[in-house]
Parts: C-alpha cells; sequence; structure tokens
C-alpha cells in the first residue's frame, strides 16, 4: 500500500466542510461565490497527490485507518482503487463547474446555497473513499439532507413535491441498506470493507443483503420501477442541483453494486444477474421510450439518464472485463455529458425562463456558439463515435454480444431511441421555427464559455484517447472480476458436493428453503 | 451497611434544592426572590457533583439502594438534562410570576425521584421512587395560566397515572406472592418462564406497565400526546425527556432478570413493534409541533426497547446511549418550541414558516434535532440506532429491527415537515417575531445541538461509559 504522509483523502474530504464553516462568517452573496470557486479550486489543487495513483496493482491506495470506536468496530478507514478514483476526481471537478453555473441562477440565500453545494461534496467524496461499511453509510446518508434543501429551497415551482419524493423514496431504500449493514458486521464480525470482500458468506446470507442492497442502490440509480422520483426531482432542481445529482449521485448506486454486492455477495449477484440484467434492459428501452415523448428539455434528459444508468447496470452484471469496463466509463462519461446538457438547459433557461423545447425553437440563429456546445453534448449523449460516450456503450455492447448475443440484441433498440430523442432534441433547438423574440439575447458569455469548455474538452478526449483511463481501471477491474469468478466457481464446487451427498441421503435441493 | 456521604452526593444536593425552593415557596410572595435568575446555576452545579460518585460502588439502606455505575450513569443524564430543562423553563411566558418557586420546587423533586429510581433495586422502593417523580409531575402540568387544556391535561395526566400505578402494584403483589422477595438480586435467581411460574410472570408484566406509562409505550401511550399539547411548553419539554431516563434505567434492571427466551420479551418485542410503527403513523396525521413530538416518543419508546429485547451487555449499553441521545435530541427540538413561541402559545407547523429568516440559527439548530430524532448521520440519533439494530441482531428479533429500518423511513415524514416549514416556507403575516434575546437562545441552543451532533461523531466516551455501565450488571 502507498503511504504518501500527506493525508490527501482527509483533506478533500473535510476542505468543503471547513469551508462550509467559513461561510458562515461571509456576508456579501458576490463574495460567498468567489470564495467558493476559491475552495473548489484549492480542492482540485490538494488533489494533487492524487495523481501518482499506481496503476498496476487491485490493493487500495492512500489508505488512511484509524480507529473510530474500538469497541464496536467502527473505524475512519479511506482509500481508493481503480474503481473509485475516477469518481473521486469526476466529484471535485463537478464542483467549480456548479459554482459558476449558478453564478446568475441562484439569487436568493445564495449562502446555503453554496453551503449545501460544499456539504454535498464533501459526502460525495466520503462515500466514494469510504472504506469501512459504516463510514460509508454515514456520508451516503449525510448527502441526502443537503440534496433535499437544494431541490426544496431553490427549485421550480413543484419543488416540494419532489423533493420530498426524493428524500422519501431514498431514504427508504438506505434503511434497508443499514440492515444489510448491521447483518455484515454481525456475521462477518467486521465493518471494513477489504476486510469483509476476503470472507464468504452462506448463500442464504446473499440472498437476502444482496436483495437488501440492491434495493438501495437500485433506487438511488434509479432502475426501472424506481425511477419515478429522478424526473420530478431533475425537473424542479436549480441547474447545480441537476448536475450534482445527474454527475455525482447516481454514480453512487451503481458505485454501490461494484463495491458491495459483486465483491460480497458474489453467488447472489450471479443467480440475481437474469433478473438484474432485464431490468437494466426495461430502463434502457422504457428510458429511452419515454424521454422521446417530452417536451420539458430536463425531462427528456431525466429519462435519458434512467436509459444510460441502464446500461451501466448492465454492464455490471454481465461479469466480464468489457462489460464492466464500459459500465465504469459510462459511469464517468455520463456523468460527463448528462452534467453539460443539465448545464446547457440552465443556460438558455436564464435566457428564455422556460424549459418547453417548444418555447426554444431555432436558437442557432441567435447563439451558434450555444448550439455548438449542444450539438456535441447530445452526439456524445447517444454515443456517437469519437465522443467519449460510444467508448462506454461499445463496451457494455461487446460484453453484451460476449455474454448472450440476445443481451445485445436486446439493446440495439435503446441505442437507436437514444440516438433517436437526442436528435429530436437538437433539431428543434437548432432550426425550428423561432418560437419568441430572442433580440436581446446574447450568445454565451466567458462564464458560460468556461464551463462548457471543461466537459466539452473531456468529451473529446476520452471518446479520442480513452488509454489513460483504461489503464486506471484495468487493473482493479481484472481483479474484481477474476475475485468473483473464484467465489461463484468456488460455491458452485461445494454445491455440486453437498447435491451429490445429499442425493445420496434422500435429501431435497438446499435452495428449495429460499424458494417457499 | 457502610454509609458514606459521598455515594449519594447527587440526591442530597438535589434534596438541599428542593428545600431551598420550599423555602422560597413559603416566604411571602411579595418579595422578588428571582427564582429564575440562580436556579440554573444551582441545577448546572448538580452536574459535576453526579460526576464525584461516578466510580463509586456499594449498597445502602438495607440493600435496597444501589450505587453502580449504571446508576450513575443515568444520575448523570438526569443531571444534564435537569439543567437544561431547568434553563428551558426560565423564561416560561405561561408561569405566573408568584409561582415559580413552586414551579421550580416541583421539577426539582421530581429529577430527585428519578434519581432515587436510577438507584433502587428492591420493588417497593422502586415503586416509591417512581411515585415520587410522578406526583411532583401530576401538580406540574395543570401549571399554564387561564388554559383550560392544561387543567385537562393534567387530569388526563393523573387519572391514567393513578390506573397504570394500581396495576403496577397490583402486579407487585402477584410477584412478591410468587417469589417471595422483592429484591432485583434474589428475583434474578427465580424462574420467570410461564411454565414455572404463571403468576410471577403476569405480576412482573403488570410492574412493568409502570414504566411503560412513564416511556409513553403502546398501549400506554394515550396521554402522551394530549398531555404534551395541554401543558406548557416547557413542562412538556420536562415530561417528554427525563423521566424516560428512570424509566430505562428501571426497566434495565428488571429486564437482566429475565432469561433469552422468556415470554415477557417476547411481550415486550411485540410492544415495541406496535408502539414504533403507531407511533410513527399516527404522528403523520398531526399539524401540532407538541403532538408530532408525543407521537415521536410513542416510536421512540418503541426503538429503546428494541436493545432491551436482545438481553445482552451490548442491548442494555446501547439502550442506555440511546436514551440519552433521546433526551438531548427532544431538548433540542423543545428548545427551538419554546423560544419560538414567544407567548406560550401551541406551536402549528405553519408557525415554523420562515424560521430561516427570522432566526436562522434556531432553524439550523431544528434541523440537526428533527434529524437526529430521525436518526441521520452524523448525529447522535444515528449512532445510537445503529448501536442498538447491531447490539439487536441475532437474537431471535430480525423481524424487530427490520421493522425498526423501515419504521425510520416512515418518521422521515413529519419530522421533515418540522425542517420543510422552516426552511422552504415563506414568512406568513401572523408570524410569531423572536422576542428572546437571540444570544441566550442561540447559545443554549447550539450548545444543545453541538452536543447531539459531538454523540454521533465521537460517541467513544459516553457509549464505553454506558457499556461499563450496563457491565455491571451484566457481565
Amino acid at each position: 500500500m502507498l503511504d504518501s504522509g500527506f493525508q490527501v483523502l482527509t483533506a478533500i474530504i473535510f476542505l468543503p466542510i471547513v469551508a462550509c464553516v467559513c461561510l458562515f462568517f461571509i456576508e456579501r452573496p458576490s463574495t460567498v461565490r468567489v470564495f467558493t470557486l476559491i475552495v473548489s479550486i484549492i480542492e482540485l489543487i490538494l488533489m494533487k497527490p492524487l495523481l501518482n495513483f499506481q496503476f498496476n496493482t487491485t490493493e487500495f491506495q492512500f489508505v488512511e485507518r484509524v480507529a473510530w470506536m474500538p469497541r464496536w468496530g467502527l473505524e475512519y478507514y479511506l482509500g481508493v482503487d481503480g474503481i473509485s478514483i475516477l469518481m473521486v476526481w469526476l466529484t471535485v471537478a463537478v464542483l467549480p463547474l456548479c459554482v459558476l453555473c449558478s453564478w446568475t441562477y441562484i439569487e436568493k440565500r445564495v449562502k446555503e446555497f453554496h453551503f449545501c453545494l460544499l456539504f454535498m461534496t464533501s459526502a460525495c467524496l466520503g462515500v466514494f473513499c469510504a472504506l469501512d461499511f459504516t463510514l460509508f453509510y454515514v456520508f451516503w446518508e449525510a448527502m441526502l439532507v443537503p440534496m433535499y434543501l437544494l431541490i426544496a429551497v431553490w427549485g421550480g415551482p413543484n419543488r416540494s413535491y419532489a423533493s420530498i419524493k426524493f428524500i422519501l423514496y431514498t431514504l427508504a431504500g438506505s434503511t434497508v441498506l443499514l440492515v444489510a449493514l448491521i447483518a455484515f458486521r454481525i456475521v462477518g464480525g467486521t465493518f471494513s470493507i477489504p476486510e469483509l470482500m476476503t470472507k464468504s458468506f452462506s448463500f442464504r446470507f446473499q440472498f437476502w443483503t444482496f436483495l437488501a442492497m440492491t434495493l438501495a442502490f437500485a433506487i438511488k440509480v434509479p432502475m426501472f420501477p424506481f425511477h419515478t422520483w429522478l424526473p420530478a426531482a431533475h425537473v424542479e432542481a436549480p441547474t447545480a442541483g441537476s448536475v450534482v445529482l445527474a454527475s455525482i449521485l447516481l454514480k453512487m448506486g451503481t458505485y454501490g453494486f461494484l463495491r458491495f454486492c459483486l465483491p460480497l455477495t458474489p453467488v447472489a449477484s450471479e443467480y440475481f444477474a437474469p433478473m438484474m440484467i432485464a431490468i437494466s434492459i426495461a430502463s434502457i428501452i422504457y428510458g429511452g421510450a419515454v424521454a422521446l415523448g417530452q417536451d420539458d428539455m430536463k425531462k427528456i434528459i431525466a429519462y435519458s439518464s434512467v436509459g444510460h444508468m441502464g446500461f451501466v447496470t448492465l454492464g455490471i452484471f454481465l461479469f466480464n472485463q468489457r462489460g464492466v469496463e464500459g459500465a465504469l466509463f459510462q459511469m464517468l462519461n455520463h456523468g460527463i455529458t448528462t452534467g453539460a446538457l443539465f448545464m446547457m438547459v440552465g443556460t438558455i433557461y436564464e435566457r428564455s425562463h422556460s424549459r418547453q423545447v417548444l418555447d426554444n425553437l431555432g436558437i442557432a440563429k441567435y447563439m451558434p456558439a450555444y448550439i455548438g456546445f449542444f450539438g456535441l453534448f447530445a452526439f456524445s449523449s447517444f454515443g456517437f463515435p469519437a465522443t467519449n460516450s460510444f467508448v462506454g456503450e461499445l463496451l457494455v455492447l461487446v460484453g453484451a454480444f460476449q455474454a448472450n448475443l440476445w443481451i445485445g440484441a436486446a439493446i440495439i433498440p435503446g441505442v437507436l431511441l437514444a440516438a433517436t430523442y437526442m436528435l429530436r432534441l437538437a433539431q428543434k433547438l437548432s432550426w425550428g421555427e423561432p418560437s419568441s423574440f430572442k433580440q436581446g439575447w446574447k450568445d454565451l458569455n466567458f462564464r458560460e464559455w468556461v464551463y462548457l469548455f471543461i466537459p466539452a474538452v473531456f468529451v473529446l478526449y476520452i471518446g479520442l484517447a480513452p488509454g489513460l483511463f483504461f489503464k486506471t481501471m484495468d487493473t482493479s477491474i481484472a481483479g474484481l472480476i477474476s475475485d468473483f469468478k473464484a467465489k461463484t466457481s468456488a460455491y458452485a464446487i461445494e454445491t455440486q458436493k453437498a447435491k451429490s451427498s445429499l442425493a445420496v441421503a434422500g435429501i431435497e435441493d438446499p435452495l428449495d428453503e429460499l424458494k417457499n | 451497611m457502610d454509609f458514606r456521604t459521598e455515594l449519594i452526593l447527587p440526591e442530597i444536593y438535589q434534596t438541599i434544592v428542593v428545600l431551598l425552593l420550599f423555602i422560597c415557596s413559603i416566604i411571602d410572595n411579595k418579595r422578588n426572590l428571582a427564582v429564575t435568575r440562580w436556579i440554573p446555576w444551582l441545577a448546572f452545579i448538580g452536574i459535576p457533583l453526579t460526576l464525584v460518585s461516578i466510580d463509586c460502588e456499594g449498597d445502602l439502606f438495607l440493600n435496597a439502594y444501589r450505587i453502580d455505575l449504571l446508576s450513575q450513569f443515568f444520575k448523570f443524564s438526569v443531571a444534564v438534562g435537569f439543567f437544561a430543562a431547568v434553563l428551558n423553563a426560565t423564561r416560561q411566558p405561561t408561569l405566573e410570576h408568584g409561582r415559580q418557586s413552586d414551579y421550580f420546587m416541583f421539577l426539582a423533586l421530581s429529577a430527585l425521584g428519578l434519581m432515587f429510581l436510577a438507584s433502587a433495586v428492591e420493588l417497593i422502593t422502586i415503586y416509591l421512587a417512581m411515585e415520587m417523580a410522578s406526583y411532583s409531575l401530576y401538580s406540574l402540568i395543570p401549571l399554564r395560566a387561564q388554559e383550560r387544556q392544561a387543567a385537562e391535561a393534567g387530569i388526563k395526566y393523573i387519572l391514567f397515572g393513578a390506573a397504570v400505578t394500581a396495576i403496577a402494584l397490583y402486579g407487585l403483589s402477584y410477584i412478591v406472592a410468587s417469589q417471595h422477595t422483592t429484591y432485583i438480586k434474589d428475583l434474578a435467581l427465580c424462574e420467570w418462564s410461564w411454565a414455572k411460574s404463571p403468576m410471577a410472570v403476569i405480576g412482573l408484566t403488570l410492574f412493568l406497565a409502570g414504566f411503560f406509562y412513564k416511556l409513553a409505550l403502546f398501549p400506554f401511550h394515550f396521554w402522551a400526546p394530549d398531555v404534551y399539547q395541554g401543558s406548557s411548553n416547557e413542562t412538556a419539554t420536562y415530561v417528554s425527556t427525563l423521566p424516560k431516563l428512570g424509566a430505562v434505567a428501571i426497566l434495565i434492571r428488571l429486564t437482566s432478570m429475565l432469561k433469552p427466551g422468556a415470554e415477557i420479551v417476547s411481550i415486550l418485542a411485540v410492544l415495541a413493534a406496535i408502539s414504533m410503527t403507531y407511533g410513527n403513523l399516527a404522528a403523520l396525521a398531526q399539524r401540532d409541533v407538541k403532538r408530532i413530538l408525543g407521537y415521536s416518543t410513542v416510536a421512540h419508546a418503541g426503538y429503546v426497547l428494541v436493545g432491551l429485547v436482545a438481553l445482552t451487555r451490548e442491548g442494555f449499553a446501547a439502550a442506555g446511549f440511546y436514551v440519552l441521545t433521546y433526551v438531548l435530541m427532544n431538548l433540542t427540538c423543545f428548545w427551538v418550541v419554546c423560544r419560538v413561541a414567544a407567548d406560550g402559545r401551541n406551536l402549528d407547523l405553519e408557525d415554523l414558516n420562515g424560521l430561516h429568516s427570522r432566526a436562522p440559527g434556531l432553524a439550523l439548530v431544528l434541523a440537526v434535532g428533527a434529524f437526529a430524532l430521525v436518526g441521520l448521520p452524523p448525529t447522535g440519533g444515528f449512532m445510537g440506532k445503529l448501536f442498538l439494530l447491531t447490539a439487536a441482531w441475532d437474537h431471535g428479533y430480525n423481524w424487530l429491527i427490520i421493522l425498526a429500518a423501515v419504521n425510520t423511513a416512515i418518521s422521515m415524514y413529519y419530522y421533515l415537515s418540522m425542517v420543510i416549514h422552516a426552511y422552504t416556507k415563506d414568512q406568513t403575516e401572523a408570524a410569531l417575531p423572536i422576542q428572546n434575546e437571540p444570544k441566550f437562545s442561540l447559545v443554549w441552543g447550539g450548545a444543545l445541538a453541538v452536543s447531539v451532533l459531538a454523540l454521533g461523531v465521537i460517541p467513544a466516551p459516553v457509549f464505553n461509559m454506558a457499556m461499563k455501565a450496563a457491565g455491571t450488571i451484566m457481565p
């Protein structure tokens, strides 16, 4: 394990919280904005030691481990591997963009807004870095309240409904996660995730804990039957809220699958994989089909998120190298592209005060730069070659075809749907009959250029040269997959043995117990 | 019997406070004694005094009164809670000036009864201590100027209380008749299964009812919302917090006599399940903040019992930790309620509208208190719940734990509605101005909120103390 001496993870997690406290002493809204922006840039600078990340090991790196409550086995235990480090980078990179895109959008209660934003960042970073199950849960829950407030205070007209729906859904999911956590503690004897990964649990135990964790993660992702909170939340949330929600929050669910379900409950994951794959395909098709019928730009992007996240969960539950790589790429790409699309909607909303497609027709004439960016992100969204999403979707497709021809075939319509709804939106925005008087409109200003240019760079960079990212994630994913395969095949051999001995004794399959 | 004064120093001090207040109350009313000025200081001095005897151990008064870490842990909690409750009650708008010394005398007397309760290890002593804590409350509740609801609440509390006391006494007679002793030490050696001694099981169940009443556990919860609503905000603060400490202390002592699998444990588990579910569901429909908190008490009584049914040292420690956390969280919420209701009225949820702009500090304190009651990290409420559920897992009541977790999600809605009104609704015209000086309300409200957060971030010191305390009865 690598020890850099400087506790970089603690530093990046707690800097935003310290900044939150400092916010109390700042009065002027403009100072608050500048202060938060500076903090977010310092945060990026603090990340510098993370550049020393070792690519060729599956070990957790930058580990910090301090006893928190020895008597209960709680630890303050942080670390990153190839799976989580990309999410950490994404989270830190999104913060300054959120500050920039809310610069004029947020007019009331500016201080509280930035408080929530900083607190969210801390909690999200904590989720991705935590290696202690309880610590993970603490951060996982801690981000509920600021996200709730982001929607409930600065949201649109229907914000109270959307925010309550968001918090009740996610909290309902995570309470079951708490039970799973406790069960792991008692049965596995520790809260430490790396140690739990080395243990193997009985199928019955895996069965129930997998279901409990999956409920929590599936709501967060959100997967098909649990997705209804997402469009509501996205539509009502302010731009920065939508960006955080799309770029980071949704990733927490899929990250949970990778970090907990696959390593801790491998046999149950394999057992439930057909169900998870079916739900993922349903999410892809359903999300795309519904997005096609929306008039609200944010709703289109929100439903497209459901579809994109379907690709991620599909990739994860294919259990092959390409599939999981694709899932991780897709997590990153969705964070960049969808985040950028939400910022684009925010930009246009500040001018037209409407998110309806029909109110914003034909703006290419007035805002060529805007449409240029929009086109890029829209193309990226449906996985056009040379953009980032192409890499992710292609990998998932390859993985799907590797696993089973029919799974691959089933998601092709989803890919087509994505192109359809995104092109429909882009076409209307750029070449529709201009729907309202837009004489006074200005094209993008410098600030808007900045926050759209940064994701645009990454769209093309990942699309054209994804090598660095492959290098980062490959070893960890290979480790994850081989560990998974080893565990499931060990279990298969065991049950085979048990079955043959049971058959001799004339006792029924132990699985039957569960089917009752 | 070796009698050492320092063993019962907290009780002696509390008795002196009561007597002092008694003297004040019989002095001519017209003299300005400024009770509210100095009583918080006296209450504050009580806190370090409970720490003096924290490591002592001893049996007093024919072994009916036991000083051990468990009792001292609860006495410390009572002293902390008493200080906060007194501080809260000093600015009581609905308390007539002439009645101030009476009010605080009864308050102190009730706290004294709770301290006795923490140490009582003999059933009749327990009974007497419980009555002492209750009788003072019977007279406190109607003390709300010109309020008919208060009288109604007072009568309700007395009638229900008297009935439950009678039941408890009746149960006591069964226990004595079948087990021939009233000392918990000896009772612990007796059989408590239905098959061997049915009479004792009935007796103990009925006796426990007395404490279920204090704890507002289903089916003895009727009084809680009504009494909270009827009594003044400050009295409700006390009633909803400190008596729980005494009740849990005794429940820990009594359930520690039982063996896993005893029928009474199953009864406790079922009552816990009904209590938390019913409390949370009923709270959803409330509009009055105090009624919401009243039903939340019912739900929390259920949570605490989760730790008890485990019948392990960890479980008892978790219950002790949780009840202390609960007292602090509830004090935090009530602190804001009392400060916002500057004229002593009952608060509707609408009265909290726009609190974020009127009193941003209080709004934050309320948010911390409410989210702690839900059990969200990083507050003490989360840690307490984590300890409770972890301790109880794999002791035969896993369904109860899942139910408790599901209940957390239900309870989110009504606690959140307080925060919604405070943070997202705009101020209405009828909104109350905040009259109390912000420094006083901010500093102490902030202190309460910080203590709730501290229990969540660094729970180790308090929890280790609770563990040691539980170790005295269950090694």
